[in-house]
């Protein structure tokens, strides 16, 4: 079989729009693997997290030419809600992924489980383990209309860990979170791939996330893959900044004492890292 | 689901008793209620909310009431009747109390708790659903347009002063909350189905809201009594003041 989440090809046009947001994109997410995705705004990141799911054009119509396959399957054969169990979307406004019909974070995050119509225990568990990994254990009682957007973001990403999903594509998590509050979600998300086994397809603009957690990137330019690889070589591709993609701390760092004319060094590395 | 039906008779009293009896009684029972539970304050922008309509009944009964001829006065052509206002003073104490109960309703009753307890009865996740997303709506809105009025505050419009600059105010916001508001429809669309919300079968529900023998036997009374009630000054000669 085929596993893993797999694009081969695939175009993707909203419905009503005379151009392609994607462009024929060859892309493959394993279990167990990280691939980012960055590139300028309007590049197509967001539309890819959807045709990825397949919401697009399955939900919100459109038209699909290509091939998006999870473990051999095609999307486009399966039900939106037994994707939902294979494939969790974190979206980029994490307000509008709420459902405001509960009246606490934990019923906020049961609100999927509860759909499945899984025991009560099953529920329960799952939601305390989707609270535990993402640090909120402290808010489960509050409003979930009361939370700053950093913890609303928190909770989101809590409730599509609550389904269990074997792959996440996660669009930007930490747009709205301090560095603290960054780095706990690159901790915890490095914690899931390694507890669960989860494949993650994380698009991300704070590409020092991208170095520290994935194992490709890939980068979009409209709506085309115009580069690809190790996240090392990539995230130290010149022409990332020309495609308005700042590189992480560590290559900056690099460049600007090669320029200087001083000698990078493997502990220079380290010691940045 | 006691105060549901405490709504709903409220409204079968109100509507459906002759005479003032009826929306009296609704009336006195539910602004007692209120004062009790601390929420008759709250209770004001409900009963403004009925004034359009209230508008509406005291002019067309007072002045266009069927076969009325005991005129207050005579203004050109307008002969306002004593048997118009009457009956207009009734209709508009009916549609204040039935107004005021529903408002006690939604002020006493937490909507999720609503919820769970019509997905209990078999509502079914879409129906109830509807339900949430309706009374949620008022107050996401509400929340929406402070959040552009403030951010074209910031910008230097002038939302201050006096009714006609309040109106002009109001213009700019209009565009982006209506906007706004359409384009979270498709986003909250899409974030339900990846919540699995069309998953076949029922929904697990995690809690259950207390509902003792008494409450539900009084629950059947107070239906069946009012429909009694009801009843009697429909199919009888009996005449309630």
């Amino acid at each position: 079989m085929n596993a893993g989440l797999v694009l081969v090809g695939a175009s993707y046009r909203y419905a009503g729009a005379s151009k392609l947001t994607l462009r024929s994109v060859d892309l493959r997410l394993d279990p167990g693997r990280v691939v980012g995705v960055v590139g300028p705004n309007e590049s197509g990141k967001s539309t890819l997290c959807l045709v990825v799911t397949g919401l697009a054009p399955g939900v919100i119509g459109g038209r699909l030419q290509g091939s998006v396959g999870l473990d051999g399957v095609e999307l486009t054969a399966m039900r939106p809600h037994e994707l939902a169990q294979q494939c969790g979307l974190l979206f980029q406004n994490a307000a509008s992924q709420l459902s405001n019909m509960a009246a606490t974070v934990f019923e906020e995050i049961a609100f999927g489980p509860c759909n499945l119509g899984l025991p009560a225990a099953e529920v329960v568990e799952r939601v305390w383990w989707a609270l535990q990994t993402v640090g909120l254990e402290e808010l489960a009682s509050r409003d979930p209309a009361r939370l700053s957007g950093g913890q609303g973001q928190l909770v989101a990403l809590a409730s599509v860990l609550a389904l269990r999903p074997r792959y996440l594509l996660l669009d930007e998590p930490t747009s709205e979170l301090d560095p603290a509050g960054t780095e706990f979600v690159a901790a915890a998300l490095e914690r899931i791939v390694q507890e669960t086994g989860a494949g993650i397809l994380l698009v991300e603009h704070k590409t020092d996330v991208l170095a520290r957690i994935a194992d490709e990137v890939v980068v979009l330019d409209h709506g085309a893959v115009v580069l690809s690889g190790s996240a090392a070589v990539v995230l130290a591709d010149p022409r990332l900044a020309q495609l308005g993609v700042e590189p992480p701390g560590r290559v900056r760092v690099e460049r600007a004492v090669r320029a200087a004319g001083l000698g990078w060094s493997a502990e220079l590395a380290e010691a940045v890292e | 689901m006691t105060k549901a039906v405490l709504a709903v008779v409220g409204a079968i009293v109100a509507f459906g008793v002759r005479g003032w009896t009826g929306p009296a009684v609704v009336f006195v029972v539910v602004v007692l209620s209120a004062w009790t539970a601390g929420v008759l304050r709250r209770m004001a922008p409900f009963a403004l909310a009925t004034l359009p309509l209230v508008v509406s009944i005291l002019v067309v009964n007072t002045f266009l009431y069927p076969n009325a001829h005991d005129a207050i006065a005579t203004v050109g052509p307008f002969s306002p009747t004593w048997t118009g206002a009457t009956a207009a003073a009734q209709a508009t104490l009916r549609v204040v109390a039935f107004g005021l109960s529903a408002a006690l309703f939604a002020l006493t009753t937490p909507v999720d708790d609503l919820l769970v307890e019509l997905e209990r009865r078999g509502l079914g996740r879409r129906g109830s659903f509807v339900v949430g997303s309706a009374l949620g709506a008022v107050p996401r809105t509400l929340e929406r347009a402070r959040e552009v009025a403030d951010a074209q505050r910031a910008r230097g419009m002038d939302t201050e002063g006096g009714l006609w600059r309040r109106f002009r105010g109001l213009v700019p916001l209009i565009g982006p909350v209506l906007f706004g508001a359409l384009a979270e429809v498709e986003e909250r669309t899409m974030a339900l189905e990846a919540r699995a919300f069309t998953a076949p079968g029922r929904r697990t529900i995690l809690r259950s809201l207390p509902d003792s023998g008494w409450q539900r036997a009084g629950r059947w009374l107070l239906l069946i009594g009012s429909l009694a009630a009801v009843a009697v000054t429909l199919a009888t000669p009996v005449r309630l003041p």
